[in-house]
Order: structure tokens, then C-alpha cells, then sequence
């Protein structure tokens, strides 16, 4: 009897801490923002060590070894998340350079330079749009930098005001990269009347673009420091938890392929999900020409980071691919549906017009193609990969139904 | 109908349904301020715009603010039971004002609250308050014994419940797949000692399934022997906490192990009550006076024997239904749910609407996170009668908003063990038109492989 209740006792206490550490939690939907307080586990990992397998895409032997997640988070941290990010804080920091070139000389040729930069930095930026974690969730990062389209009397009421505050997200969706784009190339019909407005003696016009410039370059250098200071505690953060690196990427990841990728810049200009075409909603709708590369390059960053491609090479190391093929050791080949369905993606969207925008006037149903081949994606992530990796959505008790 | 009157005439100590009544009242009481105490009753129940609703509880509605006053009586009432207090009245509301929760929304179903609604309309017709209680303190009367029937009642209900848990585990994926434990063991890698090492291997996957079955299927008569009955209970104990380490399975595991001390002796229930009395006595010094009456006569028998009689006749059939339907249980889901398949398949979907207006010819997709939580998108996304259901909503929604002639259609794909997701729902059939039924829905694509089994 005594015993019994003993034993009993005994077992609540285990259970009773157990249970605090067996959630499986991950909310995919976009759910409120979680500040992300990584794990307090004792890492006790050197922090430099890459352990680099010089490895592509083939499936380990899944009986005898485990998957190395935590080379998985080295190499998402280490070889893609930080370079990428100082990547495109160099680039920003020449779009920035190029800007005040261009205040002080406001001429074509500058101008027509700081497009260039724009173009450049924008392009990398496709790049980590899709790592809204830490401190670029805490500080609605991407929010700052590519909200579209651009509200241009709130532009153009901040510019004449010059009272405006861009932390106020009232002013998301005038500032970032769209209102750069409306900046450069929307807010006059012809490049001379543009030059002029920035020549403007009382300088509201380039001091606005200046202002833009410097928020985002200030939160980017928040976020790039943030990762360099976290990489280890993100490193170490390999359980199954709602707020594990592992599963907080891997849901970024994809909800940025269905709404920053596959919504934003498709779905929505090709009224999907309003009935009738919104062709003013694509990005880059005031430059005209950078539609298809911009949603190239985000796919090219979509299939770099399933894959594990380390930045600036050709090199895979692991990631969601090595992990699925681990996983799925019975022989389905699930990482190679999504790697050919995004390829497919890619040959689809490389067959439309370089500008969305006529694209859609001209012929929506071909937008409306790639569109169901980007979704076919999706339910591949969303189910086939999030049923593998044993990544819940909720958490509430849930008996298995 | 000589052994048949005997039995019913055989009598038993009291003290297990004793225990049996304290237990349960506490367990009721900690679930219920645990579920406040992690903020669902307003996550679940009042946040959400939406509910789904069970087939013909349609009237059963969500409550507002006074939900948490359901939670206070469905909580009082379970202190009540706990001391035997008004015990007919108290395990009445008990039963009426939990039930009445779960059938607020369907999308927080689960096996075990469907349990207690059963075992705690059962305790409405079971003497639990004739002895140690405040009931039987205030009518100074107090009984050490009842009919035999009334704790074989409960054994045979927790029975039930096994073997139909037993039985729903023989099937191919189960057995020769070792699905879904091999998906969710091997996403157990963090667990200190096992994670790395056997949870990943295949040998103890089919171990864990083929285990979990025989441990269903014979555990009720490994208790009911009282030589194995230890051993017995010491394999509930270690299989119930292995599954609250691997799942967050809530109260479930704690209230299983609970109700298998029913099985024990009379011995063993009176200890607890000695204990419990002991203890209480050194609060409260009492000194009334007890008659104690040899054996509990249950009354109006006529009336209560066909009701048990009845009862357990449904809670054997009504777990067999999906008997009657054809195409793949998993799959369709017809008879699925109230029948025990306890964590038995791992399902995901991705299920999203498309409202097409007749008239002008456009079409658009909804966002589901404009109407439906993420649990409640996730429970949809695989469940037919929540399709349907949210199909229709939708369309009412947007008739509202003004477009008189619509369709809705559902582009959805489910994954079901660890199957390449295949499409679930016909596209082309317009699920506005399609009603709620009983039958199998035909807009339901077929399941392109096959599960043999239960």
C-alpha cells in the first residue's frame, strides 16, 4: 500500500516535470509573435566549429547514426543566415553611400546609380526575408523593409510634413524597399522631373530617402549583431519545442514560401484571393522591370536553404533536405518532390514578363499557372514535410486524430 | 436467470467505489483549474468567432464571459463529489455542465473527455456517496457494503474502453508500418538517454505498436486476476507515463491510472480511507455517532437495471459503427471519433476554400485566418465534417456580404502516416450544395492505398 502510493507520488513528480518539456509546439499560421527566449541549455560546444560535410544530398545511413542537428543549426547560422546578412548590410550600406553621392551631386548618372544599388541590395534582401526570428521578429524587421504596395500619400504627406515618425507602424508601408522604388521611379513621369524634386532647395525629397535608407540600415545592423551574438544559443537549441531554432526556422521558412514568396508576390496581384487582378499590388510595380527577377531570386533563396547551400558556393551542407532524407529512410523521396517542384516554379516564372504588371493585363491566366505550381509546393511543406519532421501546429491536448 | 440473480445479489465492500468517488472528484478538480490556469477557457471558447458544432448539438452555443462560470459550476460540482456532498445532484450537474463544454466546439474533442462524460453519467446511477461522505455524515448512516455490480460497473466500463483501444491498434499501418510511433518516437531526439539512441530504431518502433496492443487488450484481465494484478498495475503505471513523456496528452494518462485501483481489493481501498480518515480526524474532532448498515439495497432497480443494461449495450455497439461504412476509416473518418482510436494515426492536412460568385464569374481564395484559430484551422484541415461545416459557413458569410449566387469549393490535401499527401476533397463539387450527413460524403476523393484491419 505503501509502496504503491509512493510509486505514485514518485511518478507525478517526474511526469509533472517531464511534461513542461515535451510540448511540440509551433504555431505555422502567423500567430502572435513569440519572442523567441532560446533555451537555456548548457552549450558547451565550440563555438567556431564548423563541422562542414562537404556532403550533397544524399541520404545518411539512418539506422546505425543520428541526424546531426546540430550541425544542421551550425550550418543554417554560420554558412547561410550570418553571411547573408552581412551580404546585404554591405549592400545596403552602398545603396547608402551611392544616396548621399547622389545628394550632393543629384544628376543622372548618380541617379541612375543609386537605382543600381537598390536593385542590388533588393535582390539580397530576397535572400533573408525568410528569417524573421529573434531579433527580427522582436523588431517587425521585415515590416520595415519590404511592405507593399507603398502608400504614396503617406509618402508624400511625410515628405512635405517632415513630421513622421518610421518606428510607428502606421508608416510600414512608407518606407523599405517599395518606397525606395516609388521614390526613384514613381514620384514624377519622367526621370528629369524626379532629379528635380531631389534637387529641391528645401531637400524634403532626398532627406526623406536618406531617412528611409538609414532606418533600414539601422535595423539591419540590430539584426546582423543580434546574430552574431546568438549564434550559439541558436546553435544549441535542438529540441523538438515550439521555440527550438529547429522548428521556429523551419516554420519561418515556411510561411515565407507561402506568404511572403507565394501570396505577396504573386497571389495577391493576380487577384487570387480577391476575385479581380490587383496588378499595382506586385513589387517593384514603380521600377516596372524587376518584378520577375526579385520573385527569381526569392525563389533561388528558397531552394538555397532547403538544400543547405552555403552562401557564395556550391557546397550543401545540412539542412531540411539531409534531414528529410534521413527521416524518410524508407526510400520516398520526398526531399525530391520539393526540389522539383520549386525548379518547376522556377521554369514558370521564368516564362513570364519581366514586369508582373503587364504580365497580368496581358495574359493573367499564365500568373494564375505559376501560381498552382508555387501552392503545389506548399502542400508539400506544409504537410508532407511538417508530418515528417513531427512539427505540430498547436498546442492544446491533442489526442492523435 | 438463477446465476444471474445471484450475481446481482453478491455483495462487496464499499470502500473502492469510495476512493473511486474521491479520486475522481479531485482529478475533475485539478483538470478543470488546469485547463483555466493555462488561459484556454478564453483561448477556445470565447476568443474564437467561429465554433464547430457536433451533429445535432447545433444548439449547444459558446457562452461569452459566462463560460467561466459553466468552468466554476462544472468545478464546484466536482468538489462536491469529491466529499460526497448532494452527490446525486452534484454528479448530475457534473455531467451536464462538462459535456455542455465539450459540445461547445468540436475542434477541442478528445478521447478522454469523452470518457468522463461517459464514466460520470454512469456514477449518476453507482451509491458512491453512501459511505465517507458528507452525505452520509448528515444522515448518520453509512453502509460497508453494496452490490457487487455497482464496482464491477466501472471495471467493465475501463474494460470497454481497452479493448476497443486493443482492437483499433490491429491494423497494417499500426502493426507493419509501426505507424505513427515511428514518426512520433523518432521526433522524440531530445529525451535524455533514449533520444538518440533506441528512439530511432525500427526494432522498438514495432516493439512500442505491438506492445501498445497487447498491452490494451490484456490489461483489463491482468488486472482483474488477482495474481498479476501488481505487476499489472505497475505496467499501467510505466505505459501511462511513457505516453505523457512522449505526447502532451494532458489529464488522460493520470485519470487512467487512476481508475485501474478500482481493480483492487477491498484491502487496499480500506487503507486509504484509514489513511484519509486518520488524517482528517486531526482536523476535524468529530464525534457522532454512526449506525453502520450491513449492505446498500439499490432502489427503483426496475427502472435502473435496463438503463445500466442499456448503457453498456451502447457503449459496445456505438464504438463498432464504422462497421457500417465503407472506404478507409482513417481516411473518411466515418465512426471514428467516441470509439477509442486513441493516438492512432498522425493525419495533417491543408485544406483552403475557394468561393467562386455565379454571377459576375470571379472567383477568389479565403484566408482561414480571418475566420478560424490555428488549432481549429489545423483540426479542419483533415476532418470532413468540419469541412463541410466551414464550407458553409463561408458561404453564408460572404452571401451576407453580397454576393447572392455562390459556390465553394475546397482545394485540400491531407497526409495520413507518413503517406505522400494526396488531394482529399473533389475540387469540382461545389461544397455549399453538399449537406451534413451521416452517410459517407462523395465529395470526399477515395484513399489511394489500403489499411487492412479494424
Amino acid at each position: 500500500m505503501k509502496k504503491i502510493l509512493t510509486l505514485l507520488i514518485l511518478i507525478l513528480l517526474i511526469t509533472c516535470s517531464k511534461e513542461s518539456g515535451s510540448d511540440t509546439i509551433v504555431s505555422v499560421v502567423d500567430a502572435t509573435p513569440v519572442v523567441a527566449n532560446s533555451s537555456d541549455t548548457s552549450a558547451n560546444n565550440d563555438a567556431d566549429s564548423n563541422t562542414e560535410t562537404n556532403t550533397s544530398d544524399t541520404s545518411s545511413d539512418s539506422e546505425s547514426t543520428s541526424f546531426d542537428r546540430k550541425a544542421m543549426l551550425e550550418n543554417w547560422v554560420n554558412n547561410i543566415i550570418i553571411p547573408l546578412n552581412e551580404d546585404f548590410k554591405t549592400k545596403l550600406n552602398s545603396l547608402k553611400e551611392e544616396t548621399s553621392k547622389f545628394k550632393t551631386s543629384p544628376n543622372s548618372e548618380n541617379l541612375k546609380l543609386v537605382k543600381e544599388k537598390w536593385l542590388i541590395a533588393y535582390k539580397s534582401w530576397q535572400h533573408i526575408e525568410m528569417f524573421d526570428y529573434g531579433k527580427a521578429e522582436e523588431i517587425y524587421y521585415q515590416s520595415k523593409m519590404n511592405v507593399y504596395p507603398t502608400d504614396t500619400e503617406r509618402v508624400e504627406r511625410n515628405i512635405s510634413s517632415e513630421t513622421y515618425n518610421l518606428d510607428n507602424a502606421n508608416n510600414n508601408d512608407a518606407q523599405g524597399f517599395p518606397a525606395i522604388d516609388y521614390m526613384l521611379y514613381g514620384i514624377a513621369d519622367t526621370e528629369e522631373k524626379i532629379i528635380e524634386k531631389f534637387s529641391q532647395s528645401d531637400n524634403k525629397y532626398i532627406s526623406y530617402l536618406t531617412n528611409v535608407i538609414d532606418k533600414m540600415y539601422r535595423v539591419t545592423s540590430e539584426v546582423s549583431s543580434y546574430w552574431t551574438d546568438s549564434k550559439d544559443s541558436f546553435i544549441s537549441s535542438t529540441e523538438n519545442t515550439a521555440t527550438s531554432s529547429i522548428n521556429k526556422v523551419t516554420n519561418d521558412f515556411i510561411f515565407y514560401y507561402e506568404k511572403g514568396f507565394r501570396t505577396n508576390k504573386i497571389g495577391i496581384p493576380a487577384g487570387v484571393f480577391s476575385g479581380t487582378t490587383l496588378p499595382d499590388r506586385v513589387e517593384g510595380y514603380y521600377s516596372k522591370i524587376y518584378s520577375k527577377e526579385l520573385a527569381l531570386e526569392a525563389l533561388a533563396a528558397v531552394e538555397n536553404f532547403f538544400s543547405g547551400k552555403k552562401f557564395n558556393s556550391d557546397i550543401k551542407g545540412e539542412g531540411l533536405e539531409t534531414y528529410l532524407n534521413f527521416l524518410k529512410s524508407d526510400g520516398s523521396d520526398l526531399s525530391k518532390s520539393i526540389s522539383d517542384q520549386f525548379a518547376i516554379a522556377k521554369e514558370k516564372i521564368s516564362g513570364l514578363n519581366e514586369d508582373f504588371t503587364s504580365q497580368i493585363s496581358s495574359d493573367n491566366n499564365k500568373m494564375l499557372v505559376t501560381y498552382d505550381e508555387i501552392q503545389k509546393g506548399v502542400v508539400f511543406l506544409k504537410t508532407d514535410m511538417l508530418q515528417t519532421l513531427s512539427i505540430s501546429v498547436d498546442y492544446v491536448d491533442a489526442d492523435g486524430d | 436467470m438463477g446465476t444471474l440473480n445471484s450475481y446481482l445479489s453478491k455483495t462487496y465492500d464499499s470502500s473502492p467505489l469510495i476512493v473511486f468517488r474521491i479520486g475522481f472528484g479531485l482529478l475533475m478538480l485539478i483538470s478543470l483549474i488546469r485547463f483555466w490556469s493555462n488561459g484556454w477557457i478564453e483561448e477556445l471558447y470565447i476568443d474564437p468567432q467561429f465554433h464547430f458544432s457536433y451533429y445535432g448539438f447545433e444548439w449547444v452555443k459558446p457562452l461569452g464571459d459566462f463560460t467561466y462560470v459553466l468552468f466554476l459550476i462544472c468545478g464546484l460540482s466536482s468538489i462536491f463529489i469529491a466529499l460526497g456532498y448532494k452527490y446525486r445532484f452534484s454528479i448530475i450537474l457534473f455531467f451536464l455542465s462538462f459535456t455542455y463544454i465539450e459540445l461547445m466546439d468540436k475542434t477541442t474533442y478528445l478521447n478522454h473527455y469523452y470518457f468522463i462524460s461517459v464514466l460520470s453519467f454512469l456514477m449518476i446511477f453507482l451509491p458512491l456517496n453512501i459511505r465517507f461522505s458528507i452525505d452520509s455524515y448528515q444522515r448518520k448512516i453509512s453502509y460497508n457494503k453494496v452490490p457487487y455490480w455497482t464496482i464491477d460497473s466501472i471495471k467493465l466500463l475501463i474494460t470497454i474502453v481497452y479493448l476497443f483501444a486493443g482492437i483499433a491498434k490491429i491494423n497494417s499501418d499500426w502493426l507493419f508500418k509501426a505507424m505513427p510511433l515511428k514518426i512520433w518516437l523518432t521526433s522524440k531526439y531530445d529525451l535524455p538517454l533514449i533520444g538518440e539512441t533506441i528512439m530511432h530504431k525500427e526494432w522498438f518502433h514495432y516493439l512500442m505498436s505491438w506492445g501498445g496492443m497487447f498491452y490494451d487488450l490484456l490489461i483489463p484481465f491482468l488486472l482483474l486476476i488477482s495474481f498479476t494484478r501488481g505487476f499489472a498495475f505497475l505496467l499501467v503505471v510505466f505505459f501511462h507515463v511513457f505516453t505523457v513523456i512522449l505526447f502532451p496528452i494532458g489529464m488522460f494518462p493520470y485519470i487512467m491510472i487512476f481508475s485501474a485501483l478500482i481493480f483492487f481489493s477491498s484491502k487496499f481501498h480500506e487503507k486509504i480511507i484509514y489513511n484519509i480518515s486518520n488524517f482528517l480526524n486531526k482536523l476535524i474532532k468529530s464525534k457522532k455517532i454512526f449506525k453502520f448498515y450491513n449492505t446498500y439495497k439499490i432502489k427503483n432497480t426496475k427502472i435502473l437495471y435496463p438503463v445500466i443494461v442499456l448503457f453498456f449495450i451502447f457503449q459496445i455497439t456505438f464504438p463498432l459503427r464504422n462497421l457500417l461504412y465503407e472506404g478507409e476509416l482513417f481516411w473518411n473518418e466515418k465512426g471514428y471519433r467516441y470509439s477509442w482510436r486513441v493516438m492512432l494515426m498522425e493525419k495533417m492536412g491543408y485544406t483552403t476554400f475557394k468561393v467562386n460568385d455565379l454571377d459576375s464569374g470571379k472567383s477568389f481564395y479565403i484566408n482561414n485566418s480571418d475566420f478560424l484559430t490555428p488549432f481549429q484551422e489545423k483540426q479542419m484541415s483533415f476532418q470532413p465534417d468540419f469541412i463541410i461545416e466551414y464550407a458553409h459557413f463561408i458561404g453564408d458569410h460572404y452571401k451576407l456580404n453580397g454576393i447572392k449566387n455562390l459556390s465553394v469549393n475546397a482545394d485540400s490535401f491531407v497526409a495520413l502516416n507518413g503517406r505522400k499527401s494526396q488531394r482529399f476533397v473533389d475540387p469540382e463539387i461545389n461544397l455549399y450544395l453538399e449537406k451534413r450527413s451521416l452517410k459517407n460524403y462523395n465529395w470526399i476523393l477515395p484513399f489511394e492505398d489500403e489499411i487492412r484491419g479494424f
